[in-house]
């Protein structure tokens, strides 16, 4: 429809939409995160459901208990190799669709504590990520904004054709392999199907001087 | 999520005695659990609702802090230690502070000993402050309690904010002072808020501390006495509620803290609710520690001149530093080999070694006090698995 | 309350125990006693229930690891060198360490005194990494100990529940231990630098030479 009748017939009371607006309006509008929290990062996330910032705002103040009811995981903190499994494992027991937020420097890549022996570096080379928010902890301000960045991905979702998202999708996968513990480290350490390590062009990262990597 | 086993013999060991005619349930609470402060994960055994067994699993949040530190300079460790326990960054900051000063022989010059009393006090205040919400979200009065003791932590929190930059991770103080002094304005802000929460405590002791149910699910459970309290070394506010009065302000005299007029609080039966209420009083004796540094901090310098904080290398050597956080004896151990970086930096974490009774504070009680036993001690896992 | 004279009560009080001062050169001078392994249960149980000491709180315990160390100190000797005296500098090699250490941190709450540092090693650190376990003495040491069996690998007689603490069973490795390699997963780092991006580079150059 034409945008210009649209906020016309809006202005006479009339609303007009598609269904696939209405859909993600719906679903935009009532993301409920799952109560879950790894850290640091997970204090700010609840001072982020507090009076002061209120997340209720933005029709995500419901922290599910399970991960059942839940459509949202905000991985807020460090995750250690041995909190992985768990991880992947709460992530494959929520029903599409799912989103996924890394809050924090750590959840990204391992943050402050990238070169201790259990630290995850990355938890997307599990489980696949939508919104990575930077901070060590991130304010909740920026955590807000993580939310509003994905309500607007939701908004843009196209309910049909070859770009539609995974949940209308039988092919694409929904569950990830859980790793296992191993002797020395998580079998498989990361998962090719979510996640490979980008180009590192080592001989630029010899010649130059260290930060260019 | 649960299995119903009757292989009791297994489960309860040989001193148990099975009761139960071989129906225990063995359950596992976390490390994604909505009331375990995190990735805390205790495996239960119960007969009926009574638990039988309780063995803490630790390590989900093993961020290996001990081993990173090893690599870092020692002001690199400052940072670090910010993120022990996340509540209380500056206490964590000062504990670190006082093992090198003490390693390397540093002067603390007056006015930052009186910065990091009242930063310290304060962060007390706002631990204390979510700690008694976080109980009340864990006995079910969802939302209400929290949102009040969080209010109040985000007006202390801002303070930190315009302090040092940041809201959480403060990172302070430095051996042989503190980072930056005070900005223009904020002494006086930070008595309004010193001045103000006196009238929080009264709102939240008016409403809750003689609720009827709050002395119901809190009072006889999860007993410790006196003398269990001391072998398992438990320290700051559950030892006190355990009727130990050792309070390292008072016994180790670290800092100024002679200085100041205040009591400590000391608990009767060491139940939860000797626990909650130790906090209440002890936030009260916070405040009066807070009016009197604020009254008397002097003017000068915030750094002792001769510190050299940047390639800073002590002499071989060793040294234990401790101080009161608000959660219990928190120390700092560094041994040094005379190189740029510690030796050995080990934490002496008070969540982790607080949590040692945890199976016999919970035995023979129902499975809902497990959750209040543990809020009530107070733990952070940054810190109990480091 | 001196050092030295908790060393005397103890040498009076339990016997055959070997009790030596660890020095501590930092300003901080907090001495250390280091008891024999075959005693040191002996001598714990003296430190708490000794009516002179009292060491009722076992604050803190610690693992170090002391990996065999070469020193090579320059001494200087005279010798006869073309029938005349003349001063040498002659580099004698030393070898230290080679067992792991763990410190314990009493004090007395009822005494208000503290701390009493008790450190033992192990006889080296491969096989001979057993060290009597003080958490009958006092409960708080249990976690620790398990801890420093977690990461370092020392085994403690008379624990009553000797598991891995922080890492997962089935965990080879004692990862705080000098000599520990951590496994190589630094294919890629957003913002690598310095050691990391050493990582880095050593992790492709190994991937190039398979």
């Amino acid at each position: 429809m034409d945008e210009q009748l649209k906020s016309e017939l809006r202005r006479q009371g009339v609303v007009a939409t598609s269904l696939q607006e209405l859909y993600n309006w719906g679903r935009k509008s009532s993301l409920w995160p799952l109560n879950f929290g790894l850290a640091c990062c997970a204090i700010e996330m609840i001072a982020t459901t507090m009076a002061r910032y209120d997340l209720a705002r933005f029709g995500a103040e419901v922290f599910r208990p399970s991960p059942r009811q839940a459509d949202l995981m905000i991985v807020a903190g460090t995750v250690t190799k041995k909190m992985a499994p768990q991880v992947v494992r709460l992530y494959n027991q929520m029903p599409e669709p799912k989103y996924v937020i890394s809050m924090g420097a750590c959840a990204i890549s391992g943050g402050p504590f990238k070169q201790g022996y259990n630290v995850l570096k990355g938890i997307d080379r599990y489980i696949p990520v939508d919104v990575y928010i930077p901070g060590c902890p991130p304010r909740p301000e920026a955590l807000i904004d993580a939310f509003m960045m994905l309500q607007r991905k939701i908004d843009a979702q196209e309910l049909t054709g070859p770009n539609r998202p995974r949940h209308l999708n039988a092919e694409m996968a929904s569950e990830f392999v859980i790793p296992e513990f191993g002797a020395h480290d998580l079998e498989p350490p990361s998962n090719p199907e979510v996640w490979s390590a980008p180009l590192v062009n080592i001989e630029i990262a010899g010649k130059n001087e260290p930060g260019n990597g | 999520m649960s299995v119903l086993t009757d292989t009791t013999a297994d489960l309860l060991g040989s001193g148990a005695e099975d009761r139960s005619g071989g129906q225990l349930l063995e359950i596992s609470m976390g490390p994604q659990h909505p009331s375990t402060h995190g990735v805390f994960r205790m495996d239960v055994t119960l007969d009926g609702e009574k638990v039988v067994k309780l063995k803490p699993v630790f390590g989900y949040l093993h961020r290996n802090h001990e081993k990173i530190a090893e690599k870092e300079s020692y002001l690199g460790c400052m940072p670090y230690t910010d993120r022990l326990d996340y509540f209380c960054s500056i206490t964590n900051n000062w504990a670190y502070a006082l093992a090198v000063e003490s390693l390397a022989g540093i002067k603390v010059p007056e006015r930052a000993e009186y910065l990091r009393v009242i930063t310290g006090e304060l962060t007390r205040l706002q631990n204390h402050a979510s700690l008694v919400g976080f109980l009340m979200q864990d006995m079910g009065a969802s939302g209400t309690p929290l949102m009040y003791a969080f209010r109040e932590r985000e007006k202390i929190l801002d303070l930190f904010e315009a302090l040092t930059g940041a809201r959480m991770m403060c990172n302070y103080m430095r051996f042989g002072g503190c980072r930056v002094d005070a900005p223009a304005g904020w002494m006086q802000q930070a008595q309004k808020v010193v001045d103000a929460f006196p009238r929080f405590l009264d709102e939240f002791e008016r409403m809750l501390v003689s609720n009827e149910i709050l002395m119901a699910r809190t009072q006889g459970v999860g007993v410790v006495t006196t003398a269990q309290a001391v072998n398992a070394g438990f320290s700051g506010p559950m030892a006190r509620a355990s009727g130990v009065n050792y309070d390292l302000r008072k016994v180790d005299k670290y800092g100024i803290y002679e200085r100041f007029a205040f009591r400590v609080p000391l608990g009767d039966h060491g139940d939860v609710y000797d626990r909650y209420m130790l906090r209440v009083l002890e936030m009260r004796e916070s405040v009066e520690i807070l009016k009197q540094a604020m009254r008397d901090i002097p003017a000068g310098p915030i750094m002792d001149p001769g510190t050299k904080i940047r390639g800073f290398r002590p002499k071989a050597g060793e040294a234990y530093g401790r101080i009161e956080a608000p959660k219990g004896e928190l120390g700092f151990y560094l041994v040094s080999d005379g190189s740029g970086n510690p030796y050995r930096f080990r934490v002496r974490p008070p969540s982790l070694i607080n949590l040692t009774l945890l199976e016999d504070m919970c035995i023979g009680q129902n499975v809902a006090d497990i959750v209040i036993i543990l809020g009530s001690v107070d733990i952070v896992l940054g810190e109990v698995d480091r | 309350m001196n050092l030295e004279t908790v060393k005397q009560e103890i040498e009076a009080n339990v016997p055959g125990c070997a009790v030596d001062m660890v020095l501590n050169g930092s300003p901080s001078a907090q001495h250390s006693l280091l008891v024999d392994a075959a005693h040191g249960f002996a001598v714990a149980q003296f430190l708490r229930d000794g009516a002179a000491v009292r060491m009722d709180y076992c604050s803190n315990v610690t693992g170090i690891d002391w990996p065999v160390k070469e020193i090579s100190t320059k001494v200087k000797t005279k010798k006869m060198v073309d029938g005349v005296e003349k001063d040498v500098d002659e580099v004698v090699k030393t070898q230290s360490g080679g067992y792991l250490e763990v410190v314990y941190h009493l004090y007395s709450v009822a005494e208000r005194e503290g701390p009493v540092i008790v450190r033992m090693r192990t006889e080296d650190r491969a096989a001979g990494v057993h060290l009597p376990s003080l958490t009958p003495l006092w409960r708080s040491a249990e976690y620790q100990e398990r801890e420093v069996f977690d990461l370092y690998g020392v085994m403690f007689d008379g624990h009553p529940d000797l598991r891995r603490l922080l890492m997962w069973e089935g965990f080879e490795d004692f990862p705080m231990r000098r000599d520990y390699v951590d496994p190589d997963d630094y294919e890629y780092e957003p913002t690598a630098h310095d050691e990391v991006l050493q990582r880095t580079r050593e992790h492709w150059s190994a991937e190039d030479c398979k």
